[in-house]
Parts: structure tokens; sequence; C-alpha cells
């Protein structure tokens, strides 16, 4: 009998990459069904169109750098579905196959692959695409009228002015806006789902909403701060990027305490861009900046040593 | 109060497979093969010659300085003294006995007085000639332990945790002689005169639990404190962590924290050297795992081959990959299974291949959980990343030496990087380049 000889640990857990990336897209399984319920069907085609062009893409480039196949961790399937969940129900399809092409394969793959990419690839895609595709990235539909364009409840608080929607409606998602990102109520529970399941932890989004809550709450823009407050965690990509973009594992810190400064930055930041932005959505922008002082936030957030006390001294 | 200690895995612990019967299993080799180093220190040197008859419990190895004797596990003839194949992985100078199967006694001065009337020292001498060890894996010897524990403790500990996979060891004596447990904490704690005196169990062992419990009221000194179970709780700094709140500093020792901790079955062993005067010459070893026949809990004589035991019980299945002395989390993969048990083996565990087993192609997700879990607050993930690029100043800066390989992060780790086996190999390096 021919005994192995390795080091320990002999037993490992089964936790498996793939299972971590199918739990994500269940997490998002619920705001993808209302996107699709409130702004029609063609939404799903939008989503599994990016998903299906992130996997041929993810698969080709294994091919043509003779690279290993990387496919079975099923990041490519999270990566194109937050994509496409960034994007209007009206988006023309190339811009749905050229962003979900570009997302895994020059932010991920050509950054060196899963866990190596600095920004968050679905991110990154809805940024550069909102500079090529201004006007395809920023028209929504208009709830049950063909062919007619809405402003989102988001444009609305730029002027500022609390939007038309109750805030029922917005928490619930009956309101125009991108597919995966109208309903709060839908994200919350993948919110949920990802903290039992132990996908992710609940710093960060936590520190997320809670520094926008604040910060909308104490600069109101109207005389209803708490309404305001309430507006501005519900519209928009805040949820989707709070529960599901920032908590990207590769571009957010591993260190408890760099993931609530990383957190705090992020919400801080999309309030800036929010109230001084081009656009209404400062989302996209506040996570990807945030992404490039991951490392950074890593390194100065280091937990205190085991046996050293706050300050350096060591325990008697 | 209890406390806790950080980060930690819960592993399925297949502990039942070996508790079935209390029964313990003997066997009787027909040679023994008896190391001169069993211990952390220098290594004995031989008291006895080939040819030479030996008798049940005499010494037959000792030495200078931080060492503790050896002595024969059967009465019989030295028949071969060489290295031989150790469970460290490097043969170890051993004697080699052919049992007589007569088990002749050594004769022993039996201690005539009370413990209660023994001196510090008497006591101390009597640990150390027993060839006491830490029998819980590290096996530091239990007399320089003690000696330089005297004075500077306030706490005692008996590590009854046992939290690694499988093994049953500590938890089976504990059912079957608890007092043999409880009188030797009694008999170092008249030697350290500490303020507490606590035995730790995890809260997985309750038939002990309640086995203690009823002692206790002979022993009033002895505070059982029931810990939730968690992995690594055995180990030492995370042990003290969850008795006394307190953390070891860097580099240090129990000691600089108030605390003596010592293995139950080193406690036992302790009240047979000082009120027995049974010198250490066999131990409970539990036998499991899944392609093991008959899962079990053995008394070992010291030095019997491995071989001999998983034959006694019932022998491996085809499945076997691995033979582990210890336990699954960090023990030592066996490739040769005529090496036998020493003082510290508590278990032999027969794997087949883990399922979830090695990567052929690790990649790190950067999720974050080796840190979430480590217990000693390091970050795993950029440990392996600079310990691949042998970067000792990064190293350096990330606390590797805090390192007590207990295996969470790669228990954990989804990407399923080899980061125990990629730490040991930058230790090597890192004290390599310090030390130069």
């Amino acid at each position: 009998m021919k005994l192995t000889v390795a080091s320990s640990p002999h037993i490992r857990g089964d936790f498996r990459s793939s299972r971590l990336m199918l739990d994500v897209v269940i997490g998002l399984t619920p705001a993808t069904l209302i996107g699709c319920l409130i702004l029609g069907w063609r939404s799903l085609t939008v989503v599994l169109m990016s998903m299906a062009c992130a996997i041929l893409t993810e698969w080709a480039y294994s091919l043509v750098a003779k690279k290993r196949n990387t496919l079975p961790d099923c990041s490519a399937l999270v990566t194109g579905m937050l994509f496409a969940l960034t994007l209007p129900s009206t988006v023309p399809y190339y811009v749905v196959i050229f962003g979900s092409a570009f997302a895994i394969l020059f932010v991920k793959l050509m950054c060196g692959g899963l866990g190596q990419n600095i920004f968050n690839p679905a991110l990154a895609a809805r940024a550069f695409m909102l500079l090529l595709f201004p006007a395809a990235l920023t028209r929504y539909p208009a709830l049950g009228v063909d062919g007619v364009t809405a402003a989102t409840p988001l444009h609305h608080m730029v002027m500022p002015a609390l939007p038309e929607e109750s805030l029922l409606h917005m928490f619930l998602g009956i309101c125009p806006g991108s597919i995966g990102e109208i309903s709060a109520l839908a994200l919350l529970i993948g919110g949920v789902w990802l903290i039992c399941r132990k996908v992710i932890s609940i710093r960060i989004p936590a520190a997320y909403l809670g520094t926008v809550a604040v910060l909308t709450l104490i600069f109101s823009k109207t005389g209803h701060p708490l309404s305001w407050m309430l507006y501005q965690l519900f519209s928009g990509g805040v949820m989707l990027g709070a529960i599901f973009m920032a908590t990207d594992y590769a571009t957010s810190p591993v260190t408890p305490n760099g993931q609530v400064v990383y957190g705090i930055g992020c919400g801080a930041l999309t309030v800036f861009f929010r109230y001084f932005g081009l656009f209404p959505e400062g989302v996209t922008y506040a996570i990807l900046l945030m992404d490039a002082f991951v490392w950074v936030i890593d390194r100065y957030t280091s937990p205190r040593r085991f046996g050293v006390k706050k300050g350096g001294s060591q325990n008697a | 109060m209890k406390h806790l200690f950080f980060g930690g895995i819960h592993p399925k612990y297949n502990k039942e497979m070996s508790t079935t019967s209390l029964d313990f299993l003997t066997v009787t080799p027909g040679q023994v093969v008896i190391p001169m180093q069993q211990h952390i220190g220098a290594p004995c040197v031989p008291l006895v010659n080939v040819g030479d008859h030996v008798l049940l419990g005499q010494k037959i190895g000792d030495g200078e300085g931080l060492c503790v004797p050896v002595h024969a596990s059967v009465s019989g003839t030295v028949t071969a003294i060489e290295p031989r194949p150790h469970v460290s992985g490097r043969p170890v100078l051993s004697v080699v006995i052919d049992n007589d199967f007569q088990d002749t006694p050594f004769p022993t001065a039996v201690p005539q007085k009370n413990v209660k009337d023994l001196s510090d020292d008497e006591i101390l001498h009597a640990i150390r000639e027993a060839g006491l060890v830490g029998m819980g894996g590290a096996a530091f010897p239990g007399s320089v332990k003690a000696m330089s524990a005297m004075g500077h403790v306030d706490t005692l500990i008996a590590n009854a945790c046992e939290c690694e996979p499988y093994i049953t060891a500590d938890d089976s004596l504990l059912r079957t002689k608890p007092e043999q447990v409880l009188k030797g904490m009694m008999i170092l704690r008249q030697v350290l005169r500490p303020e507490r005196v606590v035995l730790a169990v995890e809260d997985n062992k309750q038939e002990a639990i309640g086995k203690l419990h009823t002692m206790q009221a002979d022993f009033p000194e002895i505070e059982i404190v029931v810990l939730p179970t968690r992995y690594p709780q055995g180990s030492e700094k995370q042990l003290i962590q969850a008795v006394t709140g307190r953390e070891v500093a860097p580099g240090k020792l129990p000691v600089s924290a108030g605390c003596a901790v010592f293995n139950v079955s080193t406690f036992a062993a302790i009240y047979r050297a000082v009120c027995l005067g049974t010198p250490l010459t066999e131990r409970i070893v539990t036998i499991s795992g899944e392609t093991i026949e008959k899962p079990q809990n053995f008394i070992v004589r010291i030095g019997t081959p491995f071989h001999d035991l998983i034959e006694k019980a019932g022998g491996l299945t085809d499945e076997t990959e691995r033979v582990i002395s210890g336990g699954p989390m960090m023990g030592i993969a066996q490739g040769d299974l005529s090496v036998p048990v020493v003082k510290a083996t508590n278990s032999i565990l027969c794997l087949p291949k883990d399922q979830n087993g090695a990567a052929e192609n690790p990649v790190c997700l950067r999720c974050g959980k080796c840190v979430a879990v480590c217990p000693m607050r390091l970050q795993p993930l950029y440990l392996y990343r600079f310990g691949k690029c042998e970067d000792i100043a990064e190293l350096e800066r990330l606390n590797l030496l805090d390192c007590i390989e207990c295996g969470s992060c790669a228990y954990t780790c989804p990407g399923k990087l080899p980061l125990v086996e990629t730490f040991r190999k930058a230790k090597a390096k890192y004290k390599e380049a310090k030390s130069k």
C-alpha cells in the first residue's frame, strides 16, 4: 500500500469557490426576478445574454492564451450577472455583449484572473460603457408605457426634490431604474442570504449603508431629512453596490477593520458624487475609487497582534 | 467568567467512531522499538548494551540538561541499538527489545510517604525519573515545565479539550479514571501553589463532564470549566485565553502569562509516577479513521510499532491514503508503519483520500475567511503570498513566527491553498535569513 506523506492539515472543509459564487447568483435572483416583473421580460434576456457572454469570453481566453480553463470557479457567471443588473432593461444588446466581454477580459483575466483584479469587473465595465454609450445607459423606460422614457427617482433628487414614487413603492421596486437596482427589499433579502451562508460579513454593507444614511440625514437637501435619507438608500445602485459590489472578494479588504473603513469610504464617496457629480449616480465611481485603496487599507488595518496590547506593549 | 479565543473552526469531529466501547484493547508486541528521543530537548544516551536482559520499567536511557529518561516497556533482550524510523520523519537512535512475554517488573521503590509529606523536590524528582513529558503532543519534559513555573503562576490548567477530530484518548481517560487526573492535579497544585486550579474540557464530552462533576466534592479546590467546542481550543495559547482571558506575548511561554498548562494524560501519569512509582511505559492511543476496520482506544506500550496496532484493530482497507500520527489537523503523515508509538502519540488515524483535498490549481479569492478563522489573528493570505516569494521583511511585518500551524486557515480556504505547508517552508527560510 502506498501511503501519502503530505503536510497537515489532512482534512479540509467543503468550501469551494464555485459554491460561494453560486450563492451570490442565488442571492441576486430575487432582485433579477423583480426587475423582470416590473420592467418586462427583456430584462431577463439582458441578464442571460450578459452571463453567456461572460462565460464565452472566459472560455475563449483560456483557448487563445492557452491557460487553464477557469470556468468551474463560476466567477464569470457572477460578473456577467452583476454587470447586467446595473443596466436599464432597454439597453441595446451590443452594449451588453461589449461590456460583459470587457469586464471579463480586460478587468479580470488580464489582471491575473480570479482574486487578482484591482477593480470590480462589473463596475469597471459599467463605467467604461457609460463613457462610450451615455445615452443607452441613462435612458429608462416609463413603467407600463412603451417607447416613453421616464426620469428615475434619482433624477428627481438631483433637482433636489423628493421623487413622485412613494417610499413603499421604492422599497418594493415599483419604479423605473436599472434591472437589478429597483427593489431594495429583494436586494436586502439577497444580502441576508449571503450573510447567513457566510459568503460575506455584514461589515461592508452595514458601514456603507450606515454612512450613506448618516450623511444624507445630516446634509438633507429637502425639508424632510428622514424621507430624503430613505429615498437615497432605496434609489439607484446603493443597495446593489453595498451588498453585492463592494463585498466582491478580490476588490475589498480582508481585515475586519479594513472592511469597515472601506465601507465608510464607499458610502462617503457615493454621497459626495451624488451631491456634486455630473451623473445622478455615485455608486459606480465610489466603489471603483475605493477599490484602488484596498491593499493600502489592508496594510494599515492589520488586526492587533496576539499577546500585544493596543499601542504595542507586550502583555506582562 | 468565561472568555473566548479568536477565530477557530468547527470541523466534523467523528469522535463517536472510537467511543462505542469503553474497554481498552491491548497489544502485546513481540518487539518494541524505544527511541532515545521522545521529548523536546537533548536525546538520551542508552544505558544498556546489545544482549542485555532488561526488565519492565527499567531505565534504559537518560541524559543531562533538558532531558528525561526512557524506560523499557516490556521485559526481554536488547537486540539492537541503532537509528530507526521515527514519527517525526527522521530516524532516531532507538533501543530494540525482543519481548520475553514475562513482564518481569523492575523493582521500583514505591514511595512510602504520604504525598502530602513529600517535598517539592521529591515530587519533581519522581516526575523526572518516571520519564514524564507533555502527552498532548509537544512532549516538553514535565518536570522542567513544572520547575520553571514554580513561583510564577497563579493558574494551573489541565487541558482536556482534545479539540482535534477523531481523537478520544483523553476523553476515555476521563471517563474511566478521572480520579487519577484529579489526584495528579492536586500533586502539582501542592508544588506550584496556584490560586486557581482549572480542568478545562469542551462541551462535546458530556459523559466525562458528568463523571468529573460527581467526583468534584472530593476535590473542592479544582474548578471544572466547560468550554464551547471549537478548534483549536486545546492549543496552549488559545486555552489560556479561553480560561483566563490573558494572551501569551509573542515568543513567550505560558509562564509569562502566569499559567501552566498540562494535558490530562500527563496529570494521570504524574499521579502514577508520584503515588505508585510507575514510570511512563504505556499510554492511551486512539486508533480511528474511516479506513480502519475497528476504531478503538488502546492501552499501548511505548515502542509498539504502528503496524501491530493497526493489525489488532482489524487492519487497513484498500481506500487508505494516509496514516497519521496525531490528529487530522496537526498530525504527521507516516510513510513507514514500523514507526513506534512514543510518549506523545495520542492517536493513529487511517484516512481515505480527502474529497476536499488540495486543489490542482489553488487560487486565492481574497475571500478573507483565513483572516476570520486565524486564532492568532494573522493574515494567512498575505503570509502565503509573501511566503511564496520569500519576502523576509514582509513576513516579519506579518508576524509569520506567531503562526501555530493549527491549520484552521487551510481547512477553511475555498481556493484550497497549501497554506500551512507554505508557512512551514517560509519559517525555515525566515530563520535561515535571520541567523545570517
